[in-house]
């Protein structure tokens, strides 16, 4: 990167251009602009329908954009294979949750580790010194990440044995462990109880602190939204509705219009 | 780890198994009472017990349904069979078995490799149908060879014998559906139960390792195996080749357990795949020891029964509807966990007591 290009985006992590993308008839997002400076926590909000994960499955590469570009700490990233993009740094959970439920917890979080601890398949059919070495490295580097999550106890637990606030734990350590520069949680509070809900609050500002990262979140529940995100861009009908500081945002008239209508 | 200590115990008790049943086979049969036709089963059991464990690969870890596995335990027959009676044929009959082994597998492995680019491109039902097509193709088109050999090289047709067009001392290896003749026989119990052990060593640590765990992930969840960086079509092909090199050897040790080797549908036809399957799912999906255990027993019955004459199927019918419920209902497995707690509770009561 040149000097002068660092002034403009030195600290943006996510630059997001013009990112659009129909299907059929239907455009789903629309002119989509985002920026997001590192280390910063951003939320994603507006109503049901309006395109918040359609724009996370953009940035993840599941859907491929019909318009616009994303750049990721200043690499191209955009209509790159989901494998690509978890590589290049963004890891993602999911709305409805996506374990691995019928591996043990620790090994959810050991397939994250996947790429930054090797050994080819020979050492691990042969058991090499390498082997044992990299599994124990692997061993402690998980249950140092579930410690975090409190789910070190459980490690030996099937994933689908955990209640489901764990479940949703297990997800977010699981995104952490591929060590991703941007973390995307798609409604990391649906179905918690207000207790649960403000644990999770904790563990988020704690990922963002200690794991050198940056985090965008959709979220509906908006005690937890003005509670932790710094920034909020509000999507409606798949179109950017109103963007800025949280508390702006949220006592914007346009903003309460869109939620509670007319 | 307790985790660790678990996987250690489980690959510990099936290789225990598998030596158990080898020793108890060895002094039944040097006591003189073992009868001829459990002597002749012997070297099968080994080779279903293969095919179980190999299928289980595909089916149990890395969750595709694949019904072509016959097939390629025919191309390592047919590949064990061509060496054994052309270069093999002058070498001792263990190095000949051994060379025959690794060439078994590797041609195999080249098989599921290029059947595998098709074909893991397609995902539930629409796999399992084109993988029965695949190894139906197989046998169909081994059936139709002639190959022979002169001193100017291989001749291969399609057509007859006559075309091949073999020049002075030439030998016709592979007679169409005649197949292949004057094979070794060298394949014994020990040799089998070795192999048994070997694919065994395979499959229990390719689980344990960084690569069984990615396919076990991307089995569980594609989606989010993707998305934490997973390349699912790079470990779906590993499964599937891994599968189909230990289905070649099972192959090697079948055509070395008979004098004359032929593709018919009874030995590589779909019944034989679908019978390897039901080794698998009666075992339990992903469950290598019991897709051993069942192997044996469903080798073993169908010749036991032989007395019953009209109601031997319908007992095995019967017996596999049984070790199912046994095996998978969830009353049963409630059941059997209840046994087994109790015991090892019994078991803790005493050692307490002594001490």
């Amino acid at each position: 990167m040149s000097g002068a290009d660092k002034n403009t985006s030195g600290n943006i992590l996510l630059d997001v251009e013009k990112l659009g993308i129909s299907f059929g008839g239907l455009k789903a997002v629309d002119n989509f602009n985002l920026k997001i400076e590192k280390g910063e926590l951003y939320g994603l909000i507006g109503p049901n329908g309006a395109g918040k994960t359609t724009i996370f499955n953009l940035l993840t590469g599941v859907y491929k954009p019909d318009t616009g570009r994303i750049i990721l700490d200043g690499a191209d990233i955009t209509g790159k294979p989901t494998i690509e993009i978890n590589k290049a740094g963004i890891a993602r959970t999911f709305q409805n949750i996506r374990l691995f439920s019928n591996l043990p917890v620790i090994d959810n979080v050991k397939a994250a580790l996947h790429n930054h601890y090797r050994y080819g398949l020979i050492h691990g059919i042969f058991r090499t010194p390498l082997y044992y070495r990299t599994e124990k490295a692997m061993d402690e580097k998980a249950m140092e990440i579930l410690k975090v999550f409190e789910l070190d106890g459980v490690a030996d637990y099937k994933a689908s044995q955990l209640p489901y606030g764990r479940q949703r734990k297990l997800e977010i350590a699981r995104a952490i462990a591929t060590e991703p520069k941007l973390l995307l949680l798609d409604e990391p509070a649906a179905g918690m109880n207000p207790q649960e809900t403000h644990e999770l609050m904790e563990t988020i500002k704690f990922v963002r602190d200690n794991f050198d990262t940056t985090i965008l979140l959709i979220e509906h529940d908006m005690k937890l939204v003005s509670g932790i995100c710094e920034k909020l861009t509000v999507l409606n009908f798949g179109r950017v509705l109103k963007q800025g500081e949280t508390y702006d945002v949220l006592h914007d008239a346009e903003v309460i219009k869109a939620y509670l209508g007319d | 780890m307790k985790n660790k200590s678990k996987a250690f115990k489980q690959s510990f008790t099936t290789y225990a198994l598998v030596l158990a049943f080898y020793l108890v086979c060895e002094i039944w049969l040097k006591t003189g009472n073992m009868s001829s036709l459990m002597e002749g089963l012997l070297v099968p059991l080994c080779y279903y017990m293969i095919l179980a464990v190999s299928l289980n690969i595909v089916v149990g870890i890395s969750g595709e349904l694949s019904l072509g596995h016959a097939g390629f335990m025919c191309v390592g027959a047919f590949t064990g069979a061509i060496f054994a009676v052309t270069a093999g044929a002058e070498m001792p009959e263990y190095l000949e078995l051994f060379i025959a082994i690794i060439l078994g597998a590797a041609v195999s492995a080249v098989f599921g490799f290029l059947i595998g680019i098709p074909v893991l491109r397609l995902r539930g039902d629409y796999l399992a149908i084109v993988t029965l097509a695949f190894g139906e193709i197989i046998k169909n088109v081994i059936n139709t060879i002639y190959l022979g050999v002169d001193v100017e090289g291989m001749h291969i047709t399609m057509k007859d014998a006559l075309s091949l067009n073999l020049g002075e001392g030439g030998k016709t290896i592979i007679k169409g559906a005649q197949g292949i003749t004057g094979l070794p026989r060298n394949a014994n119990f020990t040799i089998g139960i070795i192999l048994v052990f070997i694919s065994l060593f395979i499959v229990l640590n390719l689980i344990n390792s960084r690569q069984g765990r990615a396919i076990m992930a991307i089995r569980d969840n594609r989606i989010a195996a993707e998305s934490i960086g997973l390349s699912v079509s790079k470990y779906k092909m590993m499964a599937f080749v891994i599968s189909a090199a230990l289905a070649g050897v099972a192959g090697v040790l079948y055509a070395h357990n008979l004098a004359t080797l032929q593709a018919t549908p009874k030995n590589f036809g779909y019944n034989m795949s679908i019978m390897i399957l039901v080794f698998v799912v009666l075992g339990g999906i992903g469950n290598i020891k019991g897709s051993l255990i069942a192997a044996v027993i469903l080798t073993i019955l169908p010749e036991k029964l032989r007395f019953l004459s009209d109601y031997r199927m319908l007992i095995y019918a019967v017996v596999l509807i049984a070790m199912m419920l046994f095996n998978s209902a969830p009353k049963a497995v409630a059941f059997r966990e209840r046994l087994v707690e109790s015991i090892s509770r019994k078991n803790k009561k005493e050692a307490k007591e002594e001490a």
